[in-house]
């Protein structure tokens, strides 16, 4: 089995409409959906759930009032300062840290679990997909991601299938690494943009980091070619490939009115600029695919240029 | 009076409008919280000094007088901490700096140095805006404590425009549970719609009070202003999807320099949203 994951550094820049549209052309692959804290792709692939279940995020400290004396040692100790001056609990701060509760002479601490989240398992008109929906304000995204992955093997391995493309998380945070952590492939996708330079730099950094061979795609290229000759020269001596140019198209959005992927918008659309977006991102899934299944070339990783950009 | 400018997801046009509406108007400070991603300075192109270094504690083992008793990784809720026959071994990702180790170790064998995560810098005095921003150290998991840091340096004088992280995890409610307003921009497509009522419920559980952006307004339909109408939430501002604005976007230039007239909007704005806290706090 093999895996690739599409990050861009970023949110909005088109992650999920190019996930969406790969599953729409490779065949044998299951669908996990990493962008746990805003999941998009469920809303053009219409996922009929099969099995949900809970994510146990971090746990809760309660402080039991009738046992406490006020004493305060609880608020001095927190370091996460969740412990509130009436000797309730700020859920939002509480880390589940147990400190508290070892620290109170009286006793009247103790973790609670709470749920953070739920992970599914769907089929879709494309194949089995895993995804979650995290609670609000929780922060266990990043375990939320492993459940995700894990769910997804274990529905590759019952349907045999032979891929696994993870939609990422944006930004460079602790989700994102759980979502590359032993892919095989990582398509960054990224905008002719000074951010969007910025952000491709930042999530090479990341992929460079944990060694996985990476690639690279522009959307948007023609609304400033001069960025994204700055981008492909980039690419050029960062060592990756860059695969594919995608032109700026109205048809993206239109096709996620319609709740369809580009290529079947494309299909039956007959609009030309449609189909020609769609070949791109064909011949895109194409190059993928060889790379994906190529298990000798292991040695393409990023070279870090820079470290730090300002 | 700070007003947080958030979105359920990045690339809907946050960084833009923070940074011109904060061009916009006289005398106020801005504040880029995106600590995994700041670009506001992208567009600003300041002079940048270091102003703090963030730091979050971590044990360290004394070998000479832990026991190998295993108390420490026993307590430790984030397995940061591993107990091997001969040595405790830390991850030092993994520890969020609880401080539990050192105060449950029976012999004292634990010992709390401070470690970088991450770095608050501003802008120069003769910039012409006052402008902070935080950067989060790549491969660093505690974006929570950057942000806070950053936030200790707002001027509470001076009218503050934080440009909050995407998402809806806690990164977002350091930022939200601080403001006195929020800007939640959008776009009016599934996607944008979708997010847009992720982050809605992250500032009603929060109790501050919102209002919208929408920006490449004419893309999509109208199901983002039908809502808002529906529950009352006031469309502040429309940023039309125009050729002109994503250009310059793309060549990191805030579009209020090239077109004036977005000047006097972006004023208008920052006079509803006065008006507007003003009278959710009046209710309350
Ligand atoms: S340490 Fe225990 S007794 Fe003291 S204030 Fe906290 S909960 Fe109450
Ligand atoms: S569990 Fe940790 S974070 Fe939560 S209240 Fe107790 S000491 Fe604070
Ligand atoms: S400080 Fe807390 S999180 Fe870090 S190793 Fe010790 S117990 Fe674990
Ligand atoms: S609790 Fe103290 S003595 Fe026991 S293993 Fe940890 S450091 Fe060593």
């Amino acid at each position: 089995m093999r895996q690739l994951a599409i990050i861009s550094g970023k949110g909005g820049c088109g992650k999920t409409t190019l996930t969406a549209a790969f599953s729409s052309l490779s065949e044998n692959t299951v669908l996990a959906d990493c962008d746990v804290d805003a999941s998009d792709l469920p809303l053009i692939l219409k996922p009929q759930v099969l099995k949900t279940e809970d994510c146990l995020g971090l746990e809760l400290a309660s402080i039991d009032l009738k046992l406490c004396t006020g004493c305060g040692i609880c608020r001095e100790i927190c370091r996460f300062g969740a412990v509130l001056e009436n000797f309730t609990i700020n859920p939002y701060s509480c880390e589940g840290c147990a400190v508290c509760t070892v620290a109170c002479p009286e006793n009247a601490v103790s973790l609670m679990p709470r749920v953070s989240g739920q992970v599914i398992s769907s089929i879709t008109r494309f194949g089995p997909m895993a995804h979650a929906k995290l609670d609000t304000g929780e922060e266990a995204s990043g375990k939320l991601v492993n459940m995700v992955r894990k769910r997804a093997l274990e529905l590759a391995d019952r349907y045999s299938c032979k891929f696994i493309l993870i939609d990422g998380p944006p930004g460079t945070g602790c989700p994102v690494m759980a979502a590359i952590t032993g892919t095989d492939l990582v398509l960054v996708l990224s905008e002719p943009t000074v951010s969007g330079l910025h952000d491709l730099k930042r999530a090479i950094e990341l992929t460079a980091h944990f060694r996985i061979p990476t690639v690279a795609c522009i959307n948007k290229y023609d609304i400033n070619e001069k960025m994204s000759l700055e981008i492909e020269a980039f690419c050029r001596e960062a060592g990756i490939p860059l695969l594919a140019c995608l032109p700026y198209a109205d048809i993206t959005t239109e096709a996620m009115m319609e709740e369809e992927t580009v290529i079947e918008y494309a299909a039956h659309s007959g609009d030309e600029e449609a189909v020609k977006f769609a070949n791109i991102i064909r011949n895109l899934w194409a190059e993928i695919e060889i790379r994906l299944s190529d298990t000798s070339k292991k040695e393409m990783y990023p070279k870090i240029l820079q470290s730090r950009e300002p | 009076m700070k007003i947080a400018i958030a979105s359920g997801k990045g690339g809907t046009g946050k960084t833009t409008v923070a940074v011109n509406f904060a061009l916009a108007l006289e005398d106020v400070q801005l504040f880029d919280c995106d600590v995994e991603e700041p670009n506001c300075n992208l567009f600003l192109g300041f002079e940048l000094e270091p102003v703090e270094e963030v730091t979050c504690l971590f044990p360290e083992i004394n070998p000479d007088k832990c026991t190998l008793c295993g108390n420490c990784a026993d307590f430790c809720r984030y397995n940061a901490l591993a107990a091997l026959p001969k040595k405790i071994l830390l991850f030092p990702s993994l520890c969020h700096g609880c401080g539990g180790c050192s105060f449950v170790c029976p012999v004292g064998a634990v010992e709390e140095k401070s470690r970088s995560i991450g770095i608050i810098e501003k802008a120069s005095s003769d910039a012409p805006l006052k402008f902070f921003h935080g950067i989060l150290n790549i491969g660093e998991a505690m974006a929570t404590m950057v942000i806070k840091s950053l936030l200790r340096h707002i001027d509470e004088s001076k009218p503050a425009i934080i440009d909050s992280p995407p998402g809806t995890a806690c990164p977002v409610l350091a930022v939200l549970g601080f403001a006195d307003y929020c800007v939640l921009v959008t776009e009016s497509t599934p996607f944008g719609f979708h997010d847009f009522l992720l982050a809605l419920k992250v500032a009603k559980a929060l109790k501050v009070p919102v209002g919208v952006v929408l920006n490449r307004d004419g893309l999509g339909d109208s199901r983002v202003e039908d809502f808002c109408r529906d529950e009352g939430i006031p469309i502040l501002l429309r940023i039309p999807n125009d050729r002109m604005i994503a250009r310059l976007y793309s060549e990191g230039i805030p579009f209020v320099k090239e077109m004036p007239e977005w000047k006097e909007k972006f004023e208008d704005m920052f006079e509803t949203i006065k008006a507007l806290a003003f009278k959710s706090t009046g209710v309350q």
